[in-house]
């Protein structure tokens, strides 16, 4: 089991992760001080002060995040999503005093921008939500980043690009599910409202998390309100839900990577693993709390996920023999651990969420903060054979007040693993593991032989060499 | 047309005993229907255990008992009349006159005529459960003072009630042709029964409950207006009197009786109930995945293997479930993909592979040439091009052609693009199935034909001639396709000729073809037309019945796409797969033809795509029994079609600038390589 005193100690000193080579990472004092080899995606800044107010009639800050028209159990369904830490029962106790209760809300939430994150599966796009309800698309191969708004386009929460296909984005709103047809060979910067399709089913909203199935044919929605999750056939709008007693609501829908089985979390101790084909599912209760996140390993074999309240990362191992696994086990402890060095420095707590990179090889696991310290994130290397284990790798830290807020690997990088974070302060950055994946298949055909020489090259030369004897 | 009738191996042995688990399901739920419906009916708010220890008296009472097993029966009949009428291809009317013809079809009178008996049975059950006034059609006169008046009089309550069963039987059955309640249609998930059961039925009694609301309503407004015709005829050949001093419930006063709505509301919701479960376990028990084997050990067994049943012509339901399988072996299943990419023992040939692609590629290559010729018959404005286009071809059609095939078959004109007529399809759906509703031959192309007469009950028709219609079609795919007549319904003698033929059960040839005529004739036949059409054309009933229902080209033409559907996941997925998983190569030499096949029915649809109404979306209806799902296949073809293609592009990668395709294709394939589609 690994531990977070294995690490290396993080960064001090207003010092930024830059990337990963030859199995460290590397340190600089600005973003831009070190060259770009390929396709640089691009870092993008959206301060808080920049983005308009919201342009509905209660412009109140206050407002932007529970509609007051609905009612009191959606808007304690709305906070408790939103705030992720807090369970719904402090906004139901807090009623009465809702205002203080909003505005520490406003203070933990809202100083990030951006409120959602997500990476086309096979191409160097992505779209980003941002606070005043709008989505931005970025794409390597052109210079326009269409904005996409729609009058339901409120409150978002997750999205998710359709794989297998160059255009479609689901976007999980307040009141329904939004699928956006961007034309990627379009060059209007405005998508108009009719690229969207709404598909909305009576009491399932507020949608906080969508899954697309890997084949690309069906969409699972869930809503913390409504205790079923919806299977839809986007293209033919028709949905089947699928509904199991306790729980109170799906939080969360993660599908495996090889499409056979989803997880649904719900805001109770419990969350269930669906496998797809008949569509039934395993209870999974957890002792202390709900599941707090949770990613699977590219093949789909395994399940890391984490409890809220436990500061430990368990492991769950499917596979098709031996008929499912008995009981989870306990891979990394992330208690909270203090490095000596010029100054103390503090790190650990619960898992705000987990991101696996494609290839299988890292894991970054991001770290709630407390008053003490700010939340972080903690990168392992990750190896499935002989045994699965965890192996330290190091910390990523960004600008000085920035905390990590959205973490995610980018799906397809050819030299390693990119993992784009979004921070609190409205940034967004890239930063690159430069490695030789073992697992990966290549699509050349050819046998990776020339990336093992660089290798043995000088650390601390060689970056702009290693890169380019890849390319 | 009954399908007892049929000698398929699968109906016999699956489709019937699923039918007949249903409907013994649907009857072991009536007493639990039942029971809920006592409680309800029998409510009484402010005598609680009173109502409550009635009802227990009366669920075990002999009345009881006997309402119950006439409900039986009324299941049996109801059951088996799912069973003769489902259908997995929906037919879709084009105009409203098609679909006035098709609720008047003789099979739709009889159809309706036993639901109104059926539903009558059903209420007389309900008001003998629900006892009091409803109790029995005579009751005892209340003005006993004169002594000449009868002992009995009509109770109008009971009357009301079994009145009210004939209506909703009646319109169940009459919204089943309007909303294709007979389609049957496929999840798009694989759930087990119960499970998909349990789901189902809050929603199925939500349906009941709010059809029988409208239901009710339309009832009272009709019983207002001519409730007196009825009562005054059972009244007097019952010999029954009609008690004067008792309000008569056609009047405003008898009408805004609470509890009597209450109650007919309550019984009309129990009567859907019982009918709407025994659709719904059909329709469960029916799509249910099949498991065909692959290959066989046993060679008396090939019948039943995947790549024969792909190939059957006549019951769509084992080809639908057949390619269901299909796509969902070609994505959970390795160990029977390994059985699909196997080599025949002795002499190594890949026949199964050959087999199932040559069925899938087939069928996608029947929808791109069924699309192609309708997109030529189809002018830019939406019109169907004028009668003198083809009127020249004529000659070369058929001299004996029924008026079914004419209609089925016209605006096929040879395919533009030689690539596209590469595929002679064997297709199944050009050929008639052996179910009389479900011939999706003709349901395409009726769209275009503007000839309302000829759509279903033709249909029906020209399902009961399924050799010849086979050949006839089988002729019509021959390079020499026949030019169709000119439009039917605009013009004088085709289309009367077809209407008469509407009554007649056995398909005539009715219409002598106008080949035979001089040209002269034609030419003055011609000009008639053209009078007749121009004088129709004005007036405002005659265009109201006639126009085409926007869309419904569309739908008819997209009505089986189910089928290409699992067509495309499952040929997609088996070679996705086949990259990893095919040892000896044989999906390869087919690659080439898969994907020019899809490149050129995405065209197909692309360009059916721009046409007007295509790519409207159709109004969601919201509480119903019928399944209205055909009315967006097409758009999940489309969907289906772009991951396809994606699923092969992003597995093969850059392998695929190897596939020797057309160089158009090279340049679509390349489209999709960079993911700009």
């Amino acid at each position: 089991m690994c531990s977070l005193a294995l690490f290396p100690p993080p960064l001090s000193g207003g010092q930024i992760t830059l990337y990963e080579a030859n199995n460290e990472l590397v340190a600089g004092s600005s973003p831009d001080c070190y060259e770009k080899q390929h396709w640089d995606p691009p870092s993008l800044n959206f301060p808080r002060e920049t983005l308009k107010p919201h342009s509905r009639p209660e412009s109140s800050s206050k407002a932007a995040f529970l509609d007051h028209k609905d009612t009191l159990w959606m808007r304690s369904a709305g906070a408790w999503y939103m705030l992720a830490y807090i369970c719904s029962f402090k906004e139901l106790f807090n009623h009465c005093e809702s205002f203080s209760f909003n505005c520490f809300f406003l203070t933990f939430r809202s100083d990030s921008a951006i409120r959602s994150f997500a990476w086309h599966p096979h191409t160097d796009k992505f779209a980003v939500a941002l606070l005043d309800d709008s989505i931005k698309i970025y794409n390597s191969r052109s210079a326009t980043a269409p904005t996409l708004k729609h009058r339901l386009q409120r409150n978002v929460s997750a999205m998710q690009w359709k794989p297998l296909c160059a255009s479609a984005l689901a976007v999980a709103c307040h009141t329904c599910l939004l699928v956006w047809h961007v034309d990627p060979s379009s060059l209007s910067t405005r998508p108009s409202s009719g690229c969207a399709q709404v598909l909305s089913h009576p009491g399932h909203s507020p949608v906080t998390s969508v899954a697309w199935s890997p084949s690309g044919s069906l969409l699972v929605s869930a809503s913390p309100v409504d205790t079923a999750m919806m299977v839809w056939d986007v293209a033919a709008e028709n949905c089947v839900p699928l509904q199991r007693v306790g729980g109170g609501g799906v939080t969360n829908v993660s599908w495996s990577p090889d499409g056979s089985r989803l997880l649904a979390a719900t805001p109770s101790a419990l969350f269930r693993v669906w496998e797809t084909r008949m569509w039934t599912c395993e209870r999974w209760p957890c002792l202390k709390g709900r599941c707090q996140s949770a990613c699977w390993s590219p093949d789909g074999s395994r399940l890391l996920f984490s409890v809220q309240g436990e500061m430990v990362i368990y492991a769950l191992t499917f596979s098709d023999m031996t008929g499912g696994p008995k009981s989870a086990a306990v891979v990394a402890d992330l208690s909270e651990t203090t490095f000596s060095g010029i100054d103390d420095i503090t790190v650990g707590g619960e898992v705000q969420s987990l991101a696996w990179d494609p290839t299988g090889e890292r894991l970054a696991v991001l770290l709630k903060g407390s008053s003490s310290h700010p939340a972080i994130i903690a990168v392992f290397k990750t190896r499935s054979s002989p045994v699965f284990e965890l192996l330290p790798c190091g910390f990523v830290s960004g600008e000085i007040g920035a905390e990590p807020r959205l973490i995610q690997f980018h799906p397809h990088f050819q030299h390693g693993a990119l993992l784009t974070v979004c921070w609190s302060n409205g940034r967004i950055s890239h930063v690159p593991f430069y490695f030789v994946s073992v697992g990966r298949p290549h699509t050349g055909g050819s046998p990776p032989l020339p990336h093992i020489t660089s290798k043995i090259e000088d650390y601390s030369t060689t970056h702009t060499l290693y890169t380019e004897q890849i390319s | 047309m009954l399908s007892f009738n049929q000698d398929c191996w699968f109906v016999r042995k699956v489709v019937r005993w699923r039918a007949l688990a249903s409907i013994a399901w649907s009857v072991l739920l009536l007493p639990a229907t039942t029971t809920l419906f006592v409680f309800l009916v029998r409510f009484s708010l402010f005598h609680p255990v009173e109502w409550i220890s009635e009802c227990f008296g009366l669920l075990t009472a002999a009345s009881t008992i006997f309402s119950l097993i006439l409900l039986c029966g009324v299941v049996l009949v109801i059951g088996f009349f799912n069973l003769e009428g489902y259908t997995v291809v929906p037919s879709i009317p084009c105009s409203r006159v098609a679909l006035l013809a098709k609720v008047l079809h003789p099979r739709q009178c009889v159809h309706s005529l036993v639901h109104c008996t059926v539903g009558m049975m059903v209420m007389w059950c309900a008001s003998v459960m629900a006892g009091g006034r409803y109790q029995a059609l005579g009751s005892p006169c209340t003005r006993g003072e004169s002594a000449d008046a009868p002992e009995v009089c009509l109770n109008e309550y009971h009357l009301f009630l079994l009145l009210a069963g004939a209506f909703i039987g009646y319109s169940h059955s009459f919204l089943g042709v309007v909303q294709n309640m007979n389609y049957v249609s496929f999840q798009i998930i694989q759930q087990y029964k119960y499970l998909r059961c349990k789901g189902s039925l809050p929603w199925v009694l939500k349906c009941s409950a709010v059809q029988s609301l409208y239901a009710v309503r339309n009832y009272v407004a009709l019983y207002f207006f001519f409730g007196h015709i009825p009562r005054a005829w059972i009244s007097n050949s019952l010999n029954l009197p009609i008690d004067s001093s008792v309000h008569s419930l056609d009047s405003l006063t008898g009408l805004l009786d609470f509890s009597l709505l209450y109650h007919l509301w309550i019984s009309g919701a129990f009567l859907l109930l019982t009918w709407y479960i025994t659709v719904l376990l059909f329709r469960i028990y029916v799509t249910e995945a099949h498991r065909f084997p692959v290959q066989s050990t046993f060679a008396e067994d090939a019948e039943q293997c995947l790549p024969k049943v792909l190939s059957e012509k006549r019951t769509l339901i084992m080809k639908f479930l057949a390619l269901q399988d299909l796509a969902l072996l070609s994505q959970h299943s390795p160990p029977r993909r390994q059985e699909v990419f196997s080599l025949s023992q002795p002499g190594g040939h890949p026949h199964n592979w050959n087999a199932i692609s040559k069925e899938c590629l087939a069928l996608l290559s029947d929808l791109t040439q069924r699309l192609v010729a309708h997109h030529d018959a189809v002018a830019s404005n939406g019109r169907a091009r004028p009668p003198s286009a083809t009127s020249d071809t004529r000659t070369t059609s058929n001299s004996s052609v029924s008026s079914a095939v004419v209609s089925g078959t016209e605006d096929l004109p040879q395919t533009p693009r030689p690539s596209v007529l590469l595929k002679t399809p064997g297709s199944v759906f050009l050929k008639s199935s052996g179910r009389g509703i479900s011939s999706p031959l003709t349901a395409p192309f009726t769209p275009d034909l503007d000839s309302p007469f000829s759509t279903p009950s033709l249909r029906h028709l020209a399902a009961q001639q399924v050799p010849q219609q086979g050949q006839w079609l089988g002729s019509v795919q021959s390079p020499h396709i026949i030019r169709r007549g000119p439009k039917l319904w605009s013009t004088s003698t085709d289309s009367q000729a077809n209407g008469s033929a509407l009554a007649s059960p056995v398909p005539t040839p009715s219409s002598p073809p106008p080949e035979q005529k001089s040209s002269f004739m034609a030419q003055w036949l011609q000009n008639r037309k053209e009078q007749v059409k121009g004088f129709m054309a004005k007036r405002v009933l005659v265009v109201y019945l006639f126009n085409k229902l926007p869309e419904a080209s569309s739908q008819a033409l997209f009505a089986d796409s189910q089928a290409h559907i699992w067509a495309l996941e499952g040929l997609s997925h088996l070679v996705a797969a086949s990259f990893s998983e095919d040892k000896y190569g044989v999906v390869q030499t087919t690659l080439p033809s898969i994907l020019g096949c899809m490149l050129s029915l995405q065209e197909a649809v692309d360009r059916h795509f721009k046409l007007p109404h295509a790519s409207s979306k159709p109004v969601k209806t919201s509480c119903s029994m019928g399944d209205s799902t055909y009315k967006t296949l097409r758009f999940a073809l489309r969907a289906a079609l772009k991951t396809s293609i994606y699923r092969i592009t992003s597995t093969f990668g850059e392998h695929l600038n190897a596939v020797c395709i057309s160089a158009e294709h090279q340049k679509r394939l390349q489209q999709f390589m960079e993911y700009r589609e």
